[in-house]
C-alpha cells in the first residue's frame, strides 16, 4: 500500500496529468472572466480546492475539477517527493534539480502569498490625510461611540457576518443589533423617483426615504458592489429604536442615541490602520500633447512617522512603488478630473520568492539545455568527421 | 546553370527591390510633395513628418494608403492631403469613406451597390444624423456593438477626422489667408490699445477692436477643431501649438509665428496653382526646420524615406518567393533551389531587421511596444532562428520555415496596422524601457520559437502524409529540431512570464494576478513542459512531439490573441476583435493536421515503402523502424 502511495505522488505521469489539469483550469477560468469579473473568477477556479457545479447556491453543488490550490498542492507534493526518490548528485543533473527547486520556491510562494497577502488601497485627495487603507470589496459595519469629543470608541463589524436576521451582541454595546435586510450589491434610488409600490426598508434616518433594489454582483475590473442592509437597534434594557439603512453609497454616518451616550453608524469599507500617516501633497497626470493617452502619474505624498521619527516627502509613480514597514504603496489610478489620487497598499510577506525562484529556475534552463546542446553539437561534429 | 542559380535569384531580387526603391523623379513644374511630406509636424503626441499623417489618415478613412479617382486617376496620400489642407472643395468631392455596411447606407436611402466609397458632399446633408448614431453607438463597449454600430461609429470618425484635417493650418474654405493674417498682425497693436482704452472707461475705436475680435473668434473655432499641431515651440523644451492656438497667442506677443505664415503662403500658392511659388515656400520651411530643430527634422526625414521605402512589404514578398524555392528543392535541384532560397532569406533578413531597427530608432523604444510590432518581432526573431537550424540542418527544412513564417506573422502585422499610427505613443504604465526589452521581448521570442516548432512539425506531417519525401533522415532531424525549439520556447516563455510577474509587482503590486495576457502566457509554459516531460518520460515519440508541437501553435495563438478578444483585464492597450474569425479558422486547420497526423501509419505516403519494404506492415514494428530516435 505504502509503495502503491509512494509510486503514485513519484510518478512523471502524475506530473503530467497535473499540468494537464492546470491548463484546462487556467483556460476555463480565463474565459469566465468575461461574465464573472477577475475577482469572482479567480476565487472560484484559482483560489478553491475544487471547482464546483452549480456556481450559484442552489441547495447541492458537486465538485466537477479540482480548482487552483488543489492542482498546486498536489503538483507541489509531487515535485519534493519525486526528488526526494530519485535525488542523485551528478553534474548532469544539476540543471533538472537546480529548475525543479525554484518550481518548488515558487509554488510554495505563490500558496503563501494566497494566503497571507492583503491588497487595500488609499485614495486622496489634494491635501487629505490618513492613517488607513481601505479594503477594496469587504465591508465593515462601522459602529462609533461619539459621546466624548477627544476620543471616538470604533466597534467594527466585518461584512461576512452581516446576514439576513443575525442578531450582533457585543459586549461593548448597550443594544443588539438585527440585521433585517442584507444586499451585497444593490441600487438605491429616492422614493419620490422610484416605481410604484417600492417601499422603504427602514424607517429612521434618510433610509424612510430611499428605496433600495437588489443588483447582480459587479463583475467589472474597476466596479465594485454598492453593500447595503437594514439593521434594527434593540437596546438591552428593552424596546427598539427603529430600524436603519446603512449603505456603501449612503455618504455620511447617521447619528442616534442609546444608553446615553451618542453613536454613530456607517457602513464602510473595511479599514487597515496604520500606525503612520500619509498626507497628499500633489497628484499629478500629464497626457501627451494633442491626445489623451495618459504619460504619467505621480502622487507626491509626505509620510509621518513618529514612532520611528519619520517625517519626509515621497514621489510615487508608475512602476516606483513606495516600500515602507512591511507595505508597499503603488500609484494605481485617481478619480474623476484628477481630484483624487488612489494609492494601492500591499502587505504581502512572501513578495521575494518569485524573485529568487525565476533566477533559480531559469539558471537551471540555462544548464540543462546547454548541457543537450553541447552534447548535440558534439555529435553533430563527429558524425560529420 | 544550376551553379549560377542562386546568383541569379539574388540579382534578380535585387533588381526588383531597386526598381521599387529609386525615387520618382518630380517634374519641375510639379508641386514638390516629397520635400512637402517631410516637413515636422505633432499628432497623437508624436513628432512626425505629413507624409506618415497623410497615409495615416488615409488608411483610417480610406482603408488603403493611395487614393484611385473615377477615371483611374491615382492619388498619393500627400497629395489627398494637400488637397484637404489647402483646398478643401476640391478634396470634398473625393470618394474617400469606406462604408460598405448596407444598413448605414440604408440610413441615408441608398442602396447597396458596387460602390463602397463615399465623397465628403455626399454625406454633408446627413453629418447631424450620423453623428448621433454615432454618438450612440459610442455610449457601448466595443464588444457589445452590433455591425451597423461599429460601421456608423466609423464613419462619424471618419468624419470627423477628415473635417478636423480640413481645418488644421487654416480655416476650411479661407481665399487669401496669408493677406488676412497680415491685416490680423498689422491690427493687434491698435486693438490692443482699444482694449486697453475700453478698461480704463476712455474713449476708444470700437472698429479697431471688432475687427479683431471677430478674427480671433475664427481662430479659436480653428484651435478647437485642428487636428495636426503643425507650429514647433520657438524656445527649446517649448510646446508644440497648432495655427489656430499660435494665432490666438499671437495677440500677446503681437507677432505671428513664421511657420503660421509659410502655411498660408503655401495655400495660397497651391490653390492659386502656382507650383514653383509653393516648391519656393516649401524650401523656406525645410530651410527654417533644418535650422532651428535640426533633430526633429532628421528623424522626420527617416521617417519619410522608411513610409517611402516599405520594407516589411518588400522582405514579403522576399520571403514568399524562398518559402517557394525551398519547397521546390524537395523535389530536385536540392542544393541550388536551397541556397538560393537561403540568400533571398538572408536578403529579406537584412530588410526585415533594417525595419525592425529603424522603428527603434523613430520611437526610442525597444522593438515591441504593441500588437503590431509583436508580430513583426516575433517574425524575425522566428526566421533567424530558423535561418540557424538550416545553417546547422542544410536540407531546406529551416529556409521553408524562415520563409512561411517571416510571410505570416508580416502580413498580420500588415492588417494590424489598420488603426492608424503603428508608431504611437505608451500609455504610462509601459513607460519603462527596462520591462519592455526584458519581459517583452522573452515573452515574443517565447511565441517565435513556439510558433517555429510548430511549423516544424507541420512540415513534418504534410511531407510525411501526403509525400515521399520524409526520410528516416529527415524525420530523425526534424524531431531533433523541434525538440530543440521547444526546449528554447520553454526557457524564454518561463523567463519572460516570470518577469512579466516582477514587472507587474513593481507596478501593480502583486506578482501574479490571473490577468488573461499572464494566464496566456503560463498556458505556453505549462504545454512546453508537458511536451518535455511526455517526452522524457517516454510518453511520446516522434509523432507525438509533432502533434504536441502543432497544438503549441493553438496554445499561442490563443496566448498572443485570444486573450485580447476577451476585453477585459490590466493588459488592455492591445484589444482587438476583427481577427475573431481568423483566429477561429487557425485553430481549427492545426486541428486538422492533428487529426490528419493521428491516422495510422500505414496511411502516410513516406513510411507506406517503408512498410512494403519490410514486408511486415504491423503498426508496431513501424513504429520501431521509423520513429526510432
Amino acid at each position: 500500500m505504502w509503495h502503491r502511495l509512494v509510486d503514485l505522488f513519484t510518478s512523471l505521469k502524475l506530473t503530467i496529468i497535473c499540468l494537464a489539469a492546470a491548463m484546462v483550469l487556467i483556460f476555463a477560468g480565463t474565459l469566465a472572466q468575461v461574465h464573472l469579473g477577475i475577482h469572482e473568477a479567480q476565487q472560484r477556479y484559482f483560489q478553491s480546492l475544487f471547482v464546483w457545479w452549480p456556481p450559484e447556491s442552489r441547495g447541492f453543488k458537486i465538485p466537477v475539477f479540482p480548482g487552483g490550490h488543489l492542482i498546486g498542492a498536489v503538483l507541489l507534493v509531487n515535485l519534493i517527493a519525486a526528488h526526494l526518490k530519485r535525488f542523485r548528485l551528478a553534474w548532469r543533473k544539476l540543471g533538472i534539480h537546480l529548475t525543479h527547486a525554484g518550481l518548488i520556491i515558487m509554488l510554495a510562494g505563490g500558496l503563501f502569498t494566497d494566503l497571507f497577502a492583503v491588497e487595500s488601497h488609499m485614495q486622496l485627495a489634494g491635501g487629505e490625510t490618513k492613517n488607513y487603507s481601505e479594503d477594496g470589496r469587504g465591508m465593515e459595519l462601522a459602529v462609533i461611540d461619539v459621546t466624548d469629543s477627544d476620543l471616538d470608541q470604533v466597534t467594527a463589524i466585518p461584512d461576512t457576518v452581516l446576514r439576513h436576521d443575525r442578531t450582533i451582541d457585543y459586549w461593548s454595546l448597550p443594544f443588539r443589533i438585527v440585521v433585517r435586510n442584507f444586499y451585497q450589491n444593490s441600487r438605491l434610488k429616492m422614493l419620490s423617483e422610484a416605481e410604484d409600490g417600492a417601499r422603504p426598508i427602514a424607517n429612521q434616518g434618510p433610509g424612510a426615504m430611499i428605496a433600495v433594489q437588489p443588483a447582480p454582483r459587479a463583475t467589472g475590473v474597476d466596479e465594485r458592489d454598492v453593500t447595503s442592509a437594514a439593521i434594527e437597534i434593540l437596546p438591552k434594557d428593552g424596546g427598539s429604536l427603529g430600524t436603519w439603512l446603512v449603505s456603501d453609497a449612503l455618504g455620511a454616518p447617521q447619528t442616534f442615541s442609546c444608553g446615553g451616550r451618542t453613536w454613530m453608524i456607517a457602513l464602510r469599507p473595511a479599514r487597515y490602520y496604520k500606525p503612520y500617516s500619509v498626507t497628499l501633497q500633489k497628484f499629478t497626470h500629464e497626457k501627451y500633447a494633442g491626445t489623451d493617452i495618459p504619460k504619467d502619474f505621480s502622487s507626491r505624498v509626505t509620510l509621518i512617522d513618529p514612532e520611528r521619527a519619520v517625517n519626509r516627502d515621497v514621489l510615487i509613480y508608475m512602476n516606483h512603488p513606495l516600500r515602507y514597514r512591511g507595505e508597499t504603496y503603488y500609484q494605481a489610478g485617481f478619480q474623476k478630473d484628477d481630484s483624487a489620487t488612489i494609492l494601492q497598499v500591499v502587505h504581502n510577506p512572501s513578495f521575494i520568492a518569485p524573485y529568487v525562484a525565476c533566477v533559480i529556475v531559469a539558471a537551471g534552463l540555462l544548464v540543462q539545455f546547454g548541457y543537450h546542446l553541447v552534447g548535440f553539437s558534439r555529435k553533430r561534429r563527429a558524425a560529420l568527421a | 546553370m544550376k551553379r549560377f542559380l542562386p546568383g541569379l535569384v539574388l540579382l534578380f531580387a535585387v533588381s526588383w527591390l531597386a526598381a521599387n526603391w529609386l525615387p520618382h523623379k518630380v517634374a519641375k513644374d510639379d508641386v514638390d510633395l516629397t520635400k512637402f511630406g517631410k516637413i515636422p509636424v505633432l499628432v497623437g503626441g508624436r513628432v512626425k513628418p505629413l507624409d506618415t499623417v497623410a497615409r495615416n489618415s488615409l488608411l483610417i478613412v480610406h482603408g488603403k494608403q493611395e487614393l484611385r479617382l473615377e477615371g483611374g486617376r491615382r492619388l498619393s496620400a500627400m497629395q489627398w492631403l494637400t488637397d484637404v489642407l489647402f483646398n478643401a472643395s476640391a478634396a470634398d468631392q473625393y470618394p474617400v469613406f469606406l462604408v460598405q455596411n448596407a444598413e448605414v447606407l440604408g440610413l441615408f436611402g441608398w442602396e447597396q451597390s458596387e460602390r463602397k466609397y463615399f465623397s465628403f458632399i455626399e454625406f454633408s446633408p446627413f453629418l447631424k444624423q450620423i453623428d448621433e448614431q454615432g454618438a450612440q453607438s459610442e455610449k457601448l463597449e466595443s464588444v457589445q456593438r452590433s455591425a451597423y454600430q461599429n460601421a456608423i461609429l466609423n464613419l462619424r470618425n471618419a468624419l470627423s477626422l477628415y473635417q478636423r484635417l480640413k481645418n488644421s493650418v487654416q480655416p476650411e474654405g479661407a481665399e487669401n489667408f496669408a493677406s488676412e493674417l497680415e491685416a490680423f498682425e498689422n491690427s493687434i497693436p491698435a486693438a490692443g490699445r482699444a482694449a486697453s482704452q475700453r478698461a480704463a472707461g476712455e474713449d476708444f475705436d470700437r472698429a479697431k477692436l471688432d475687427d479683431v475680435v471677430v478674427l480671433i473668434q475664427r481662430y479659436e473655432r480653428l484651435s478647437e477643431m485642428a487636428y495636426i499641431l503643425a507650429v514647433p515651440p520657438l524656445e527649446p523644451n517649448g510646446q508644440w501649438h497648432s495655427v489656430g492656438d499660435s494665432l490666438l497667442r499671437s495677440v500677446g506677443t503681437g507677432e505671428i509665428h513664421p511657420i503660421v505664415k509659410q502655411y498660408a503662403l503655401l495655400g495660397d500658392a497651391y490653390r492659386a496653382g502656382d507650383h514653383s511659388m509653393f516648391n519656393q515656400h516649401v524650401d523656406l520651411m525645410t530651410a527654417w526646420f533644418a535650422k532651428e530643430q535640426p533633430n526633429v527634422a532628421k528623424r522626420t526625414s527617416f521617417e519619410f524615406l522608411f513610409n517611402r521605402l516599405q520594407p516589411f512589404s518588400q522582405s514579403m514578398a522576399l520571403y514568399v518567393l524562398a518559402f517557394l524555392l525551398a519547397c521546390f528543392s524537395w523535389l530536385g535541384w536540392n542544393r541550388a533551389l536551397n541556397r538560393s532560397a537561403f540568400y533571398l532569406l538572408l536578403l529579406a533578413l537584412a530588410i526585415h531587421t533594417f525595419g525592425l531597427v529603424s522603428r527603434m530608432y523613430l520611437q526610442e523604444r525597444p522593438p515591441v511596444t504593441n500588437l503590431y510590432s509583436s508580430a513583426i518581432f516575433i517574425g524575425w526573431g522566428a526566421v533567424i532562428v530558423a535561418l540557424i537550424l538550416e545553417r546547422i540542418f542544410r536540407d531546406g527544412i529551416g529556409a521553408a520555415c524562415a520563409g512561411a513564417i517571416g510571410f505570416i506573422t508580416l502580413i498580420i502585422a500588415h492588417h494590424l496596422a489598420g488603426s492608424g499610427d503603428t508608431l504611437e505613443m505608451l500609455q504610462a504604465v509601459l513607460d519603462t524601457n527596462i520591462w519592455l526589452a526584458t519581459h517583452v521581448v522573452a515573452i515574443t521570442t517565447g511565441y517565435s520559437a513556439m510558433f517555429l516548432a510548430g511549423m516544424l512539425a507541420i512540415i513534418y506531417v504534410i511531407r510525411g502524409v501526403f509525400t515521399r519525401s520524409l526520410k528516416k533522415e529527415t524525420a530523425d532531424s526534424l524531431a531533433r529540431m523541434t525538440y530543440g525549439v521547444v526546449c528554447f520556447a520553454t526557457l524564454f516563455s518561463f523567463v519572460g512570464t516570470v518577469l512579466g510577474g516582477i514587472w507587474a509587482d513593481q507596478s501593480w503590486g502583486r506578482f501574479w494576478g490571473w490577468d488573461p495576457k499572464e494566464n496566456g502566457a503560463v498556458l505556453i509554459v505549462l504545454w512546453c513542459a508537458i511536451i518535455l516531460h511526455a517526452r522524457w518520460g517516454g510518453f511520446i515519440r516522434q509523432r507525438g512531439l509533432m502533434i504536441m508541437a502543432i497544438f503549441g501553435n493553438v496554445v499561442t495563438s490563443f496566448s498572443w490573441f485570444g486573450v485580447n478578444m476577451l476585453g477585459v483585464g490590466l493588459h488592455s492597450y492591445g484589444f482587438m476583435q476583427k481577427a475573431f474569425p481568423w483566429l477561429v479558422g487557425f485553430i481549427i486547420s492545426q486541428l486538422a493536421l492533428m487529426a490528419i497526423a493521428s491516422m495510422p501509419l500505414e496511411r502516410w505516403r513516406s513510411f507506406r515503402t517503408a512498410s512494403v519494404s519490410s514486408r511486415h506492415p504491423r503498426k508496431q514494428k513501424l513504429e520501431t523502424t521509423v520513429a526510432g530516435a
